[in-house]
């Protein structure tokens, strides 16, 4: 391992995970809501009376971020280079694995690790290993 | 529940992930290629979302409803099975394979990323294939 310092950006990390940190405060402080991205998406495709509008209003919030973002932090929004069947693929795999392990780097990663549960530890440690070991076996093996 | 609080929820989680890199799948990948040229950016990340959060679950862990009066459905699930073990791998080399997960694939969209819709079209199409297969319902409708 070796460490590429050039690229590593500290500051805007933990600005951006401040605000991610802020935003999972106030959904389950204000709102009384476990702030996990592939939960309110999931919930909003199998959508229950009374319990679809905020899930709406939340990911719109998402999307309406993008530009403002863009403005303020001048973040690239260069469309992905990655080739269309690999997107398909990998939308599937992890719209299908946050939905068996019930939740994705936010539901589990954050408010999962914030609130000590071991399940979404093990979730966490599992999903991160998989994760690095695919890009161990794209880059360094295959390619 | 005010609708109004999601949506600003929303726009301040969006724009967290925009500023600490994760709606940038080379930012991504760069942290989980541990051989390669290792970029700890998203460690920090994560440091200080769950220092954060950790604070809010405290408060929040003494109440029975929220700040508002919403009652706080917050997953009292402990089991550590094969779903959840399995879905996290899956998961895990999803993540791996695009350097996006959920959130900042939503994001993206907004960015007008083509590539990126197609992601979340597919994402949609697992989570249902998943019910279909699993009949999944978890009664809190959120994660974990």
């Amino acid at each position: 391992m070796q460490i590429d310092w050039v690229h590593f950006t500290p500051w805007s990390a933990l600005g951006g995970g401040l605000l991610i940190g802020l935003a999972a405060a106030w959904l389950v402080l204000i709102d009384g809501r476990v702030l996990g991205a592939s939960g309110i998406l999931a919930g909003l495709l199998a959508p229950r009376p009374g319990d679809w509008l905020w899930r709406l209003a939340l990911l719109c919030g998402l999307v309406a971020s993008a530009p403002l973002a863009r403005h303020w932090f001048a973040v690239s929004d260069a469309s992905l280079a990655t080739a269309g069947p690999i997107l398909i693929v990998g939308g599937l795999l992890v719209g299908f694995g946050t939905r068996l392990g019930n939740g994705c780097t936010s539901g589990h990663g954050v408010c999962g690790l914030a609130r000590l549960s071991p399940r979404s530890a093990v979730a966490t440690g599992v999903f991160m290993a998989a994760g690095f070991a695919t890009v161990f076996v794209v880059r360094h093996l295959l390619a | 529940m005010a609708r109004l609080s999601p949506l600003i929820v929303g726009l301040v989680f969006g724009l967290g992930l925009c500023l600490s890199g994760m709606t940038d799948p080379r930012k991504v990948l760069a942290f989980l290629d541990l051989t390669g040229d290792w970029d700890p950016s998203l460690a920090l990340v994560m440091a200080s979302a769950v220092t954060v959060a950790f604070v809010a679950y405290r408060i929040a862990g003494k109440r029975t409803l929220s700040l508002t009066g919403e009652s706080l459905q917050i997953s009292t699930i402990t089991t550590i099975d094969a779903k959840l073990l399995g879905g996290a791998l899956i998961f895990g080399i999803g993540w791996g394979l695009v350097g996006l997960c959920p959130a900042p694939a939503i994001v993206r969209i907004g960015f007008l990323d083509g590539g990126a819709a197609l992601f979340v079209l597919a994402m949609g199409l697992g989570m249902k294939l998943c019910d279909a297969l699993f009949g999944l319902r978890d009664p809190s409708g959120g994660a974990q």
